[in-house]
């Protein structure tokens, strides 16, 4: 089961912040078809938000076919976002896992590391767009 | 459905002290109502009329169709700074709750202290402020009513007990599908919880409505400076700089105008709007709740 | 509810409850030692320390339970509540003010009189062969000479500390509710209920159905004046309380004044008064006065109209009384619960 989190910094409302957590769940491989999402009644006593918050992600969840509510039950999994690339997320997970201990040794603190990403990150994407 | 809350020209008097002037109110049921405003706006005062705590001056306001009045076995209440019983132990406060409230919900009580861990033979003085809080919130819940009504209750918790404190707030609403009026002058607690909104200021509602509506209908627009301000929208507030003008505006209609740069506001921005306000040029802005 | 008041009110209860249970030990203990009744019987109960004792301290103690319910049970009632904030919680539970402040006076009223009036009946019991010893005639100095109808016996005997003690409740309740804080409203309700205590024998008690009795002033029957006689043997000066020997065993002695021929009274007489030697002064040789004077004074009082008049209130009016003044109390008591119930559902915000 994974553990539902809210970023009060982050630019999006709420529920589309757990609509797009549980997707990366399914995208990672956390979350298989199957598995039962946290209920509400545990997100909402967890995080102190809106019970309808919870509900409309799931709906939205629920549209997109990826999981499908069970009155009296549960919520689950219908449907995961894996694909191919799942098998390579391993070996590019233990990649990361040493690139992160080297910038750590050079003396990045977290701040650094994430700023060095993101702008990399972007100026990739947007290389490979052009 | 009958609205939880409804006032007309709700005013409230203490001698010439006006705490509560010409509200107009309709909260639907259902929801988790959010009460908004700087320390003396009147929030307490409108929630202690809605417990029948009070009696109006003027104007009406019914819960549930009716007039408030003391023992109302529907509507539960957790006052300001959370009173409790110095002398009785946290165990004679739940008898207290079984012996006067004819629809207790012994189960519920018993699993909450289990939850909470504390201390059942603990005289009330010795909780500290979180621990009576919960044991206020118990009294409430364990009631059963269809309402529950909360003045300020985590104002002066510690963060990790007012997150507790919500959280369970919150599991009871999900579990028992309970209307909420939760008052507070911390507009991040009520972003993440509540789903409408009631902001007053100077004893005056400002606004109200379903939370997802007014984020929909506020918008900043900044721009090049101009002194005379717009007529095609209604700016709720304008701060200008010697070159630019910033105003925040609530219109149903997109904005189409080239000339400002319309960006979103948080929920905070917008109360925070509307608290700078004057109090006599207020209007009262209902919008219509969508049910 | 009830269960709520009790576990309120229990400490107040044993307080008050245990200071009663232990008089009525020392009653029920020393009952056995009172003496056999005959003449001598006030004479053999004031020479006994003990009994002496128990009897002052019994009259103490019913004397100030009603206080102490008022000040103690009564004020801090509603006060106590408002004044902690804690009816903001105990009215949102499901029971109206009115039933809440109905059961709460209901349970320490009955409580506090049934505890009053066991004691009081234990006391009446108690103190039978005084009251018949008195109302005999016998006499004697202090407290244990004091009939039951007379003050302050009136107030701790028979069944008016019942119906002090259940106006004293609602004077409490009434004052806590108006004032809101505890501590100045048990100042106030001690403060008017000792009041009402003074004002009720001292103004009020006599005209619930007193008795007069008017005599002429004789030799025989007068006791004592306040006179002056200057230096040449001359009466000179007002006289002042002149009173007459009253012979009504049991009975409250209320005034004894001298009126005129229109029957107002008079504290200070003419100068010539003074010449009214009493008999028992002229026959201990205290006359500056010859007999032949006295007795002319005494005519002349006769015949200018002067009478002296006894109001009293006879000791067959005992139970009469009680009856009156209880109700009176009792009334004022559902007055105020009266006005405490509407002020807390319509004044209390």
């Amino acid at each position: 089961m994974i553990q539902l989190h809210l970023d009060a910094a982050s630019g999006l409302s709420p529920y589309l912040q757990l609509v797009r957590q549980v997707r990366h769940a399914l995208r990672l491989g956390l979350l298989r078809e199957g598995d039962q999402l946290p209920t509400v009644k545990e997100v909402v006593a967890e995080l102190a938000i809106n019970p309808n918050t919870v509900l409309k992600a799931y709906r939205e969840l629920e549209r997109d076919g990826l999981v499908s509510a069970r009155p009296g039950v549960g919520t689950f999994v219908t449907r995961t976002l894996t694909d191919a690339t799942l098998a390579s997320h391993g070996p590019l997970r233990k990649e990361l896992e040493r690139w992160l201990s080297k910038a750590r040794l050079a003396g990045l603190d977290d701040e650094s590391i994430e700023a060095l990403f993101l702008s990399t990150f972007r100026s990739t994407s947007r290389q490979e767009v052009a | 459905m009958t609205p939880v809350l409804r006032t007309d020209a709700l005013t409230k008097s203490f001698g010439r002290k006006r705490a509560l002037a010409e509200c107009t109110l309709d909260v639907p049921a259902g929801r988790v109502v959010g009460l908004v405003g700087p320390n003396g706006a009147g929030k307490s005062t409108l929630l202690n009329l809605a417990v029948g705590m009070l009696t109006p001056t003027s104007g009406t306001i019914e819960v549930f169709g009716e007039a408030p009045a003391s023992g109302m076995p529907k509507v539960g209440f957790v006052a300001q700074d959370t009173p409790t019983y110095a002398n009785l132990s946290v165990d004679d406060h739940l008898r207290l709750g079984e012996h006067l409230n004819p629809g207790w919900d012994h189960a519920l009580a018993d699993a909450r202290m289990e939850r909470l861990g504390l201390d059942r033979a603990q005289k009330a003085r010795k909780l500290s402020g979180g621990q009576r809080a919960q044991l206020a919130l118990t009294l409430g819940l364990a009631k059963r009513p269809e309402l529950l009504i909360l003045d300020e209750p985590v104002a002066s918790l510690d963060p990790l007990a007012r997150r507790e404190f919500l959280g369970d707030l919150m599991e009871a609403v999900a579990e028992h599908e309970l209307s909420v009026i939760l008052s507070s002058h911390l507009v991040s607690d009520l972003e993440r919880a509540c789903d409408h909104l009631i902001v007053l200021v100077d004893s005056r509602v400002q606004l109200a409505g379903d939370m997802d509506v007014l984020l929909a209908t506020h918008h900043r627009l900044t721009g090049p400076r101009r002194d005379s301000l717009p007529e095609e929208f209604d700016v709720v507030a304008a701060t200008h700089s010697d070159r630019q003008s910033s105003l925040v505006v609530r219109t149903d209609t997109p904005i189409y105008d080239p000339n400002w740069t319309v960006t979103q506001l948080s929920l905070e921005d917008i109360v925070l709007a509307y608290m700078g306000r004057r109090a006599n040029a207020a209007q009262p802005r209902t919008l219509e709740a969508v049910r | 509810m009830i269960w709520l008041t009790w576990r309120q009110f229990r400490v107040q209860l044993a307080a008050v409850g245990g200071a009663i249970t232990v008089m009525l030990l020392f009653l029920a203990y020393t009952a056995g030692g009172l003496p056999d009744f005959d003449d001598q019987f006030l004479a053999a109960f004031k020479s006994d320390a003990l009994l002496g004792a128990v009897y002052t301290a019994g009259v103490a103690v019913v004397l100030c339970v009603p206080a102490i319910v008022g000040v103690f049970w009564g004020a801090p009632l509603v006060a106590r509540e408002l004044e902690a904030g804690t009816h903001r919680l105990v009215w949102t539970q499901t029971v109206t003010r009115t039933r809440w402040l109905a059961t709460k006076l209901a349970v320490t009223g009955l409580a506090a009189m049934a505890a009053t009036g066991l004691l009081s009946l234990i006391l009446n019991w108690w103190s039978h062969s005084l009251d018949q010893a008195i109302n005999a005639g016998q006499k004697q100095n202090g407290l244990f000479g004091v009939s039951r109808i007379a003050p302050p016996l009136f107030e701790a005997r028979g069944i008016t500390p019942i119906a002090y003690t259940a106006f004293a409740l609602a004077l409490g309740v009434a004052i806590g509710i108006v004032v809101r804080r505890v501590v100045p409203a048990m100042a106030i309700t001690l403060a008017l209920f000792v009041t009402v205590q003074i004002v009720m024998p001292v103004f009020v008690r006599e005209h619930l159905g007193a008795s007069s009795a008017t005599t002429v002033i004789t030799p025989r029957n007068m006791m004592g004046m306040m006179a002056s006689i200057n230096p040449n043997g001359e009466a000179a000066g007002e006289v002042h309380d002149l009173t007459v020997e009253f012979e009504k065993p049991g009975a409250w002695l209320i005034a004894n004044q001298t009126i005129d021929r229109n029957g107002e009274a008079h504290r200070a007489l003419p100068s010539w008064f003074a010449r009214c030697v009493p008999a028992h002064a002229a026959a201990v040789g205290r006359a500056p006065f010859s007999p032949q004077e006295a007795a002319a004074c005494f005519q002349r009082a006769k015949d200018e109209g002067y009478r002296q008049r006894i109001r009293f209130m006879p000791a067959s009016r005992y139970w009469t009384l009680q009856a009156i003044e209880s109700a009176i109390f009792l009334a004022l008591a559902a007055l105020l619960a009266g006005a405490s119930f509407w002020w807390l559902r319509n004044r209390v915000t």
